[in-house]
């Protein structure tokens, strides 16, 4: 019988002080917020255009950290943007949602802009400058293209055009062997596995 | 000596510096004899707006101007920019997009001038005699008004290492006529040809940049030239402290950091400059050129051109004005089909391949090769496996793992390739020149090199974008606030009578007042 | 001396928790993907493992030899790991959020990982002192953080090597294990005991 107090009583006395200790490294360690959020939205590309279903790229930063959104709902950041915030949070890349689109401007045709300002509210990156009954234009530099600015315009002055190709961001291509397409398909098809 | 051997005596400081790896390449200097010729003007010249390392040039002529050689015509934008001149006096006829020679076939915005025959030159820029009682920064600024870029390939803007910085002394020039791609022979022909040029050159280098000594290194396949130069120093009485130095042939030494370790024994640390160890490199082509700026007020409108290559008739050294249709040269010298043939524009180890012969010659033109398809097959033959040889390693002057590095860029690990000093790859070629297994290793890192300078790219512009967004939701919330607070003082002036203290309005009895008005409505719809 | 020498190169070596005595697999291939992932899931059970050897020894000694509960060895060392573990993930998701991440479930599985548990069972049967049994435990997780470490690096090259897709991913990774735990067993008889 007393075998037995002590068995319990030294284990109950023994898992007190590992508890203590805890609590006291709890309130040491304590973290304010969720330190993944930033690091995930850094990987995000900042469009805010929406497409991944929350109003812009911070809040689905949020939603990926605590697991309530797929890693895979980012349209403009496509294939890599998701390889990366899979390989962030340590989960299985997913197959993307939408078909990854080419990067686009948006173009005000000045002389059909009546100066309505609706579209300089919608952009989320101030990229549109202009007021009131005066031409709005884009600068081309600022614009992520996200289409944002399409929707609101009443006149539909403005076009999405594809994004200039400079020689100064022209970069080499993989080389044609047949050996590097290879392991590259084979690289993407395994993608984070392992 | 074994490679192993030799590269592990080397590291340990056993033999004389020099840098390790390097391949041996067969020459195939062609020219090597003869004599630089000068060609005749063509009826049309070709000139794009960037011809150097940096910023774009904007066309200072407009369609229908007459202009003088050597009159400028694009002014450069920024600071590390210099500007283009005319090669020849004529008419501007017009200023459109024009095929440069770069790897992608794509164009840059080029001045097309008709030549109108008379060749007269453009007075205005003094030459300065009196050099040696000038101000540094003056010639510096002659550098830079001249167009001065380095012709070794690069193209550099010349006058930013032209400089004296109190905290980095340069305390020796190098003068480049290393030349160590095969079939160029260039350099080797204007050290032959106008070593006093050259010397009179790196006397101005000295006084610009106050260095105490010089060496001029040349290759020890070129012994005419170091002979030349050697005979042109004891003639002169103003270049105590330089010296000629052969060097052993091995490539890449030609590259300016593999080459000042050779001469001094002092690494250029990955990320800096020559200049912080105290060394100012310059091609002899360029020096010529500082020279002819300085000396006779020429700016920079031509250059010395080897056209060589198995599949070319009758190869040559040719003094050529920049801004002339390379199909003009090759038709000169004898090549009028192009159906079977590459066209390599500088060296065979670093040249870029091109698909048509339709652009000019530029700055940085230092060859142009035409080789026959069967040769440039035999060099491009089927990728197989790596058979872990090591042979790259060995052949690699900065003594990366190019196999690694290859594997790594070929299933896009960029972030682990640069771990790896990817960036710290100057293409030379000697692991793709070795590999016996025929991977194109310098495509692979230059794949990866542009894939993670886009990326990088974009991220920058992402942080850009999250700044301004940011800085948008900050700005709207300081207006609605704004607005709260003068409506709830519209409220207390219509209600004075009501004694609450401003705090004390309840909120939605704010909203509520004048949420009716346009100007609420469309705030909120941009929520 | 000698004695501590040979216990730290035994424990490292050559009687190689993983690679010999085949503990702790299940760490051992689930965080070697990547070198990072690596070198922090070896530090954590460095910590881990030398800690709990000395408690557990000191435990052992002083409660449960004395009130004859020799019975009660597993729950209490358990007890320990796991109390150890807790507060080990807590500095980790303080400290270095991205490597919380990638540990992931390996994290609290250090609680389960049979090398921990077998350092300070061993140490109970072997009957060693205070100081030997602090030494093997610090010994036997060096000796993990080395082959997790190697593993890693080998991995991470062999992960960008063209291999052929049959062998892509968890076969080669297993196959190069065996072949690791092959070299080190070439240490045995590297010390006579």
């Amino acid at each position: 019988m007393t075998g037995l107090l002590y068995a319990l009583a030294s284990l109950g006395a023994f898992a007190l002080v590992a508890g203590i200790v805890l609590a006291i490294a709890q309130k040491v360690f304590h973290i304010e917020g969720d330190p993944m959020v930033d690091k995930l939205d850094a990987l995000l590309p900042q469009t805010q255009c929406g497409q991944c279903g929350y109003p812009g790229c911070k809040p689905y930063a949020t939603a990926v950290a605590c697991g309530e959104a797929d890693v895979n709902h980012c349209v403009p950041g496509g294939e890599r943007t998701m390889l990366q915030i899979a390989d962030l949070m340590g989960v299985e890349p997913k197959d993307l949602e939408a078909e990854p689109v080419a990067p686009m401007l948006a173009f005000v045709r000045e002389d059909e802009c009546i100066g309505c300002t609706l579209c300089i509210k919608a952009c989320p990156v101030d990229a549109i400058i202009g007021a009131p009954k005066q031409y709005h234009t884009v600068i081309a530099d600022h614009c992520t293209g996200c289409t944002l600015c399409v929707e609101p315009c009443p006149v539909d002055c403005i076009d999405m055009l594809m994004k200039p190709e400079l020689i100064e961001h022209w970069s080499w291509p993989l080389p044609d062997t047949k050996r590097a397409q290879l392991g590259h398909e084979r690289r993407e098809q395994h993608a984070g596995h392992g | 000596m074994p490679a192993m051997v030799r590269k592990l005596a080397q590291r340990l400081g056993m033999l004389q510096h020099s840098f390790v790896g390097g391949v041996h390449p067969n020459m195939h200097k062609l020219t090597a004899d003869m004599v630089i010729e000068d060609v005749e003007l063509a009826p049309m010249f070709v000139l794009p707006m960037k011809q150097h390392i940096g910023e774009i040039c904007s066309p200072m002529v407009n369609v229908g101007d007459k202009v003088l050689r050597g009159q400028k015509i694009a002014r450069s934008e920024g600071y590390l920019s210099v500007p283009v001149h005319a090669p020849t006096s004529g008419r501007v006829v017009k200023i459109e997009e024009h095929a440069i020679p770069h790897p992608s076939g794509m164009g840059l915005p080029s001045i097309f001038i008709e030549s109108d025959g008379d060749d007269l030159s453009d007075q205005s820029i003094a030459p300065i005699s009196d050099w040696i009682n000038t101000d540094p920064t003056l010639l510096r600024e002659r550098a830079r008004m001249c167009g001065l870029a380095g012709l070794g390939g690069a193209v550099f803007p010349t006058f930013i290492k032209l400089v004296q910085d109190k905290r980095f002394p340069i305390e020796t020039v190098v003068l480049n006529g290393i030349e160590c791609e095969p079939y160029l022979t260039n350099d080797h022909r204007l050290m032959c040809e106008q070593s006093d040029a050259i010397l009179e050159g790196m006397a101005i280098i000295r006084h610009m940049v106050g260095a105490a000594s010089g060496i001029i290194a040349i290759e020890d396949n070129k012994p005419d030239a170091a002979q030349k130069m050697q005979q042109a120093l004891d003639a002169r009485d103003d270049m105590d402290g330089v010296s000629v130095v052969v060097l052993p042939t091995r490539y890449p030494q030609g590259s300016e950091k593999q080459l000042i370790y050779t001469l001094t024994g002092r690494e250029v640390p990955a990320g800096k400059l020559p200049m912080h160890i105290g060394v100012l490199c310059q091609n002899v082509g360029t020096t010529k050129a500082l020279r002819d700026a300085v000396v006779l007020g020429k700016p920079l409108t031509e250059r010395i051109v080897t056209v060589s290559g198995d599949a070319l008739p009758n190869p040559a050294n040719l003094r050529v004005r920049i801004g002339t249709p390379v199909r003009t040269l090759f038709a000169r010298q004898g090549l009028d089909d192009f159906s079977d043939i590459q066209i390599v524009h500088g060296g065979p180890m670093m040249g870029e391949r091109l698909k048509h012969p339709d652009f000019p010659v530029v700055k940085s033109s230092t060859g142009l090769l035409v080789m026959s398809r069967p040769a440039m097959g035999a060099a491009h033959k089927v990728e197989q496996p790596c058979i872990r040889c090591g042979h790259c390693s060995e052949a690699c002057p900065i003594s990366l793992v190019p196999n690694l590095l290859a594997d790594q860029c070929r299933s896009d690990q960029f972030e682990k390739a640069a771990q790896y000093d990817l960036f710290d790859c100057i293409e030379c070629g000697a692991c793709s020149y070795v590999c016996p297994s025929n991977i194109p290793l310098v495509h692979y890192f230059r794949y990866g090199k542009g894939q993670l300078a886009l990326q990088r790219r974009e991220q920058a512009f992402a942080e850009a974008s999250r700044k301004r967004s940011e800085a948008r939701d900050a700005r709207i919330a300081r207006e609605n606030a704004e607005k709260a607070a003068r409506r709830s003082q519209v409220r207390q002036t219509h209600a004075p009578k009501v004694e609450t203290p401003k705090v004390d309005v309840p909120k939605t009895d704010a909203d509520k007042a004048v949420g009716e008005t346009a100007e609420s409505k469309s705030v909120e719809s941009k929520e | 001396m000698t004695e501590i020498a040979l216990i730290l190169l035994s424990s490292v070596l050559v009687n190689n928790f993983v690679l010999t005595k085949f503990l702790g697999i299940c760490p051992f291939l689930g965080t070697s993907s990547k070198v990072e992932t690596a070198v922090g899931m070896s530090f954590a059970v460095m910590f881990v493992m030398t800690v709990a050897s000395t408690v557990s020894w000191l435990v052992q000694q002083y409660v449960l030899i004395p009130l004859e509960l020799e019975y009660l060895q597993t729950i209490f060392f358990i007890l320990i790991i796991a109390a150890l573990v807790q507060f080990i993930e807590m500095m980790i998701h303080k400290t270095s959020p991205v490597l919380y991440q990638g540990l992931g479930i390996f994290l609290p599985l250090i609680t389960t990982n049979c090398a921990v548990l077998g350092v300070a069972i061993l140490n109970v049967q072997q009957e060693q002192t205070f100081l030997t049994s602090a030494l093997y435990g610090f010994g036997a997780a060096v000796g993990f953080a080395l082959v997790l470490i190697l593993f890693a690096g080998l991995r991470e090259r062999i992960e960008v090597a063209p291999v052929p897709t049959l062998f892509k991913g968890s076969p080669l990774a297993l196959i190069t294990a065996g072949m690791m735990s092959l070299a080190f067993m070439g240490f045995s008889g590297l010390v006579k005991f």
